[in-house]
C-alpha cells in the first residue's frame, strides 16, 4: 500500500472466509454457545484433514533395552576431553551452534528492498523480557549505517535561547539513566488487519523488542540550551542518515523526563542497526519516533508533518478520514509458545508463555484462555512489572490432546483491556495498517501443529 | 494592596523559576557549546505546513520532468505510477478531490490502493521529504530549484497544477489550498500522548475482564490456507532444535510432524568467501538496490543476468561501468562509478554464476 511500508503486503493471498465449511461453522457456534467443551475438536477436524496422525514425540524419554540411556551410560567426549580456552570468537561470544534456527527474518514479499524493510524479531524463541541485541527487530527507511562516534554530532535548535552542539564524550559526560522499555513499529500486526496472513508469531508480532537503554533524559539537554518549554509545544527529532527520518514529538512526553538521547542498549552500545551510536527513546510511542543515528532536535511551536507522520503511519478510518499524529501503542499481549507454526511434542503439560505491554504504563493482569475466549484463567506476571515494558506471563497447562484456541487478553493500569478483533474492527475497520493490538488467537490441532486463526 | 503584594511575590518567584532552568547550563560545565550559524544552516533543513523553513526558489514543471526522468523515474516510473519498488505516487485523485479537498476513494472499500497524492494533506511534506531524502541513493543531493520542479511536475501529474506551471516560495501557500486530501486529517483521536491537538481522551474500544462462559466472537473468520503454508520457508528451521515445541516441517505436507520434529537441525552450507566480498560489495554501492541476487527488481536479477552472460566478465565489467538499457527493459541502467577493483569482483562473481 505505502511505498516502503511492511504492511503493503500485496504478495500474501487472502485467506478465504469460508475455508472452513459454512454448516461446519454454524455447527461450532451452535455448540460453542450451548457451552460445549470439544466444539472446537469438531469445529476443526475438517480444517485439518488427515491431519490426525500421531503426534510429535520428538524427545520421548523411554527406558532402552539395554537399561539406559545412552547418552547417560556412554560418556561423551565433553565429559572426558580438554574443552576450549577463554576469549575464543575474536573477544566476543556468539550464541551455541544449536542456536542457528534463533534469527531476525524477513518476511517474504512484504518489501522489493531490503534498505527500506523489517526484520522481525523471533518471538517464538525468546524468554523473559530482554531482547538480544542481534535479534532486536529492525526497521530502516534508507539503509543502516556504523557510524564513527567519534564525528557523530548532536545538536539543538528552534525555540531555545542558545543553538548548542554536543559531541558523544559530552553526552556521555552528563548523568545517566538506564531504563528498560519496548519497542514496538506502529505496523506490528498490520498485514492481519483483515485476516490471518502470515504464519508465526515472529511475522505477526515480530515488530517489538525490549531492552534496558541508557542515556540522558532530553529535557536535561532542552534545559541546557535554555529551551522555550512553555511555547515549544512540539519537538522535531531528525536522524543522521540518508533518510534524515523526521517525527513530532510532544513536548508534554518530554517534560516527564521519559524521552531520553541514548546510547546504551542492554549493557553495551547500541547496535548500529538500531541506531549507533545515538538514538531517541520514546517510551510507549511507536519505533518510527524512536530516531535513529539522531543528529537534531528542534523546539518549534506547531507539528512538523513530516512524511510519516503525513503520508505513511496514518490511520485510514472506514470514513475515508486519516488520524494524524497517531503515536501509542495501546495494551497488547501475545502467546509465544503455544504458537502458529510450532508442534506440540505430546500431550500434558505444557507451560503456556508469552508477552504483554502498554504504551500507557504497566500491565496490571493478564488472562488466558484455552477455548477461544469462553473461560479465561489468570495468567502469572513475572518480575519485573516495569512501566512501557514488555512483561512476561506464564500459565500452567496440561494438553489433552484436543483441539484448543489459545489467546491471551492484557490490562493495563489504566484499566483499559486489550480488544478483539471485533470490538477493534468495528471502530477502524480494516484498513488502517498502524495499530492492531487485537488479541490474537492460535489453534493447537490434534497433531500438536499450532496454526495461527482468527475469531471475529 | 494585599493583592499586590502576593502578584509581586508570584512575579518574583517566577523569575527564579527561569533562571533556575536557565542555571541549567552552569550545572554542567564544559560540555556543549553553541552552535554557529552556519551549521544550524547546514542541518536545519526542514519545512513545516506554514512554510517556516521554506528556501527562496522556484521550478517549472517542464524542468521537473527532466529531473524526473533523469533521477527518479528508474524507480517510480515516468508518470510516478510504478510499483516496481515503491507504491505508485500518483493517481487516485480527482478534479472534484482538488476542489473539495477529500480524495473520495479513501472511503470506498474496493479501491485497490493509496497513491502518496490520495493521503498526504500537506504540500509542504512532499517538499521537506524529497528535499532531505531524494534520490534514494543520493540524498540531500538536488538543488534548491530541483526540489520545486520535481514537486511541480508530480502535482501536474496528478492535475493540481497546470502542465506550464511554475512552483516557487512566491505560491505555494495558493497550491496547498488545491491539495486534493488537504481536509483529509483528524487529530480527533486518542493516540497521541499529549493535550497539544486536544483529541480524544477516551480509547477507541472498552472490552472488559470476563473469566467465565463469555461471548466468544460470532464468527470463525480465517486460517492460512495450505497453498501458503511454506510460503515464509521452513518453519522448523525457525524454532529453536530443544524445548517444549518444535518448528512444523512445512516442506512437507500436514500429517508428517513426528519425524520431522525429531530431525535435527540441518546446518547450512557457508557462502564462499568470494561469494561473501562480492554481495557485501553490491551492498556497499546500492547494486541491490535496483537489482536483487536471486529476483528481479527494477533490474534483473543477478542470477538472471549470470545465467545469460556466464564467463562473460569483460563484458559486464564494461556494463557496469557504461550502464546500459535495452538488453533487459526499457528502464536504463545509469552508468555506475564505483572503484575498478571493486567493480572487477563484482563482475567476476556474476560471471561465475552469482551465487549467494
Amino acid at each position: 500500500m505505502t511505498p516502503d511500508h511492511p504492511a503493503s503486503s500485496g504478495r500474501v493471498k487472502k485467506a478465504p472466509e469460508n475455508f472452513l465449511s459454512r454448516e461446519g461453522i454454524k455447527q461450532v457456534w451452535a455448540e460453542s454457545k450451548s457451552g460445549r467443551r470439544d466444539f472446537i475438536r469438531n469445529a476443526f477436524a475438517a480444517a485439518a484433514a488427515g491431519a490426525a496422525v500421531p503426534l510429535a514425540t520428538a524427545q520421548g524419554n523411554p527406558v532402552p533395552a539395554e537399561g539406559g540411556d545412552p547418552n547417560i551410560l556412554n560418556l561423551p567426549e565433553h565429559a572426558t576431553g580438554l574443552g576450549l580456552g577463554v576469549a575464543q570468537d575474536d573477544g566476543y561470544g556468539k550464541p551455541s551452534k544449536y542456536e542457528r534456527n534463533v534469527q531476525r527474518r524477513q518476511s517474504p514479499g512484504l518489501t522489493q528492498t531490503t534498505q527500506a524493510s523489517v526484520s522481525f524479531a523471533p518471538l517464538q524463541s525468546l524468554f523473559g523480557i530482554v531482547t538480544p541485541s542481534g535479534l532486536h527487530f529492525e526497521r530502516h527507511h534508507q539503509g543502516w549505517w556504523d557510524i564513527d562516534p567519534s564525528k557523530h554530532r548532536f545538536m539543538i535548535n528552534g525555540m531555545v535561547k542558545k543553538p548548542m552542539v554536543f559531541t558523544m564524550d559530552e553526552i556521555m559526560r552528563l548523568p545517566a539513566v538506564s531504563r528498560f522499555h519496548f519497542i514496538e513499529c506502529g505496523a506490528n500486526t498490520a498485514v492481519d488487519w483483515g485476516n490471518v496472513a502470515v504464519p508465526t508469531v515472529q511475522y505477526t508480532h515480530g515488530m517489538v523488542s525490549c531492552s534496558e537503554f541508557t542515556g540522558v533524559p532530553l529535557i536535561t539537554l532542552l534545559e541546557l540550551a535554555g529551551a522555550d518549554l512553555k511555547n515549544g509545544k512540539f519537538v522535531l527529532a531528525e536522524g543522521g542518515d540518508g533518510s534524515a527520518m523526521t517525527r513530532t514529538i510532544p513536548m508534554s512526553l518530554i517534560l516527564s523526563g521519559e524521552v531520553l538521547v541514548a546510547y546504551g542498549q542492554n549493557g553495551e552500545m547500541l547496535r548500529p542497526e538500531n541506531g549507533y551510536p545515538l538514538r531517541l527513546i520514546v517510551p510507549g510511542i511507536q519505533g518510527v519516533s524512536w530516531v535513529k543515528w539522531l543528529r537534531r532536535v528542534e523546539v518549534g511551536d506547531q507539528p512538523y508533518a513530516a512524511k510519516d507522520e503525513a503520508i505513511h503511519y496514518i490511520d485510514l478510518m472506514p470514513d475515508g478520514k486519516h488520524r494524524q499524529y497517531s503515536g501509542i501503542q495501546e495494551c497488547k499481549s501475545v502467546v509465544t509458545t503455544p504458537s502458529g507454526g510450532q508442534v506440540l511434542l505430546d500431550k500434558g503439560f505444557y507451560n503456556i508463555t508469552g508477552l504483554a505491554w502498554s504504551g500507557k504504563g504497566k500491565i496490571k493482569r493478564v488472562d488466558v484462555s484455552v477455548d477461544g475466549g469462553r473461560n479465561w484463567r489468570a495468567a502469572r506476571l513475572e518480575t519485573p512489572v516495569l512501566s512501557k515494558a514488555l512483561t512476561r506471563f506464564n500459565l500452567d497447562w496440561v494438553w489433552d490432546g484436543k483441539p484448543a484456541i489459545i489467546q491471551s487478553r492484557a490490562q493495563d493500569d489504566t484499566g483499559f483491556v486489550q480488544p478483539t478483533y471485533q470490538q477493534l474492527r468495528a471502530v477502524r475497520g480494516t484498513r488502517s495498517i498502524y495499530h492492531n493490538n487485537a488479541i490474537q488467537s492460535w489453534l493447537v490441532q490434534e497433531n500438536g501443529e499450532v496454526k495461527n486463526v482468527q475469531l471475529s | 494592596m494585599f493583592n499586590f503584594r502576593k502578584a509581586l511575590l508570584a512575579s518574583v518567584l517566577l523569575l527564579t523559576g527561569a533562571t533556575a532552568a536557565w542555571a541549567q547550563a552552569d550545572k554542567y560545565p564544559g560540555l556543549g557549546r553553541q552552535a554557529t550559524a552556519k551549521e544550524v544552516a547546514k542541518w536545519d533543513i526542514d519545512v513545516r505546513p506554514d512554510f517556516k523553513g521554506l528556501p527562496a526558489g522556484s521550478g517549472s514543471v517542464a524542468k521537473g520532468q527532466d529531473v524526473w526522468e533523469a533521477k527518479c523515474a528508474h524507480c517510480h516510473g515516468i508518470f510516478g505510477e510504478s510499483n516496481e519498488v515503491f507504491s505508485p505516487l500518483v493517481g487516485g485523485t480527482t478534479a472534484d478531490d482538488v476542489k473539495n479537498g477529500r480524495v473520495a476513494n479513501l472511503s470506498r472499500t474496493d479501491y485497490p490502493g493509496r497513491t502518496t497524492l490520495m493521503k498526504v494533506a500537506t504540500v509542504s511534506t512532499l517538499w521537506d521529504y524529497i528535499n532531505r531524502a531524494m534520490p534514494w541513493t543520493n540524498p540531500k543531493t538536488l538543488t534548491t530549484d530541483e526540489v520545486y520542479s520535481v514537486v511541480a511536475y508530480l502535482l501536474s501529474l496528478a492535475n493540481v497544477v497546470p502542465e506550464d506551471f511554475t512552483l516557487s516560495d512566491a505560491n505555494i501557500a495558493e497550491v496547498q489550498k488545491r491539495m486534493p486530501n488537504r481536509n483529509g486529517m483528524t487529530t480527533q483521536h486518542a493516540m497521541w500522548p499529549g493535550n497539544e491537538f486536544k483529541g480524544a481522551s477516551k480509547p477507541d474500544t472498552r472490552n472488559v475482564v470476563c473469566m467465565k462462559d463469555c461471548a466468544t466472537e460470532p464468527k470463525l473468520a480465517s486460517l492460512l490456507p495450505d497453498f501458503a503454508r511454506n510460503a515464509h520457508g521452513n518453519l522448523l528451521e525457525q524454532n529453536r532444535m530443544v524445548g517444549q515445541q518444535r518448528g512444523a516441517d512445512t516442506s512437507k505436507p500436514e500429517g508428517q510432524v513426528a519425524q520431522a520434529a525429531t530431525a535435527p537441525a540441518a546446518p547450512k552450507a557457508e557462502s564462499s568467501s568470494a561469494s561473501k566480498d562480492a554481495i557485501a560489495l553490491l551492498n556497499k554501492h546500492a547494486c541491490i538496490a535496483c537489482h536483487g541476487v536471486d529476483k528481479k527488481i527494477v533490474g534483473p536479477g543477478f542470477n538472471e543476468v549470470a545465467k545469460k552472460h556466464a564467463g562473460k566478465a569483460d563484458y559486464l565489467l564494461g556494463k557496469i561501468r557504461s550502464g546500459g538499457v535495452g538488453v533487459w527493459g526499457q528502464v536504463p541502467m545509469p552508468a555506475q562509478t564505483l572503484p575498478e577493483a571493486d567493480a572487477k569482483k563484482i563482475a567476476d562473481w556474476i560471471a561465475s554464476g552469482a551465487s549467494k
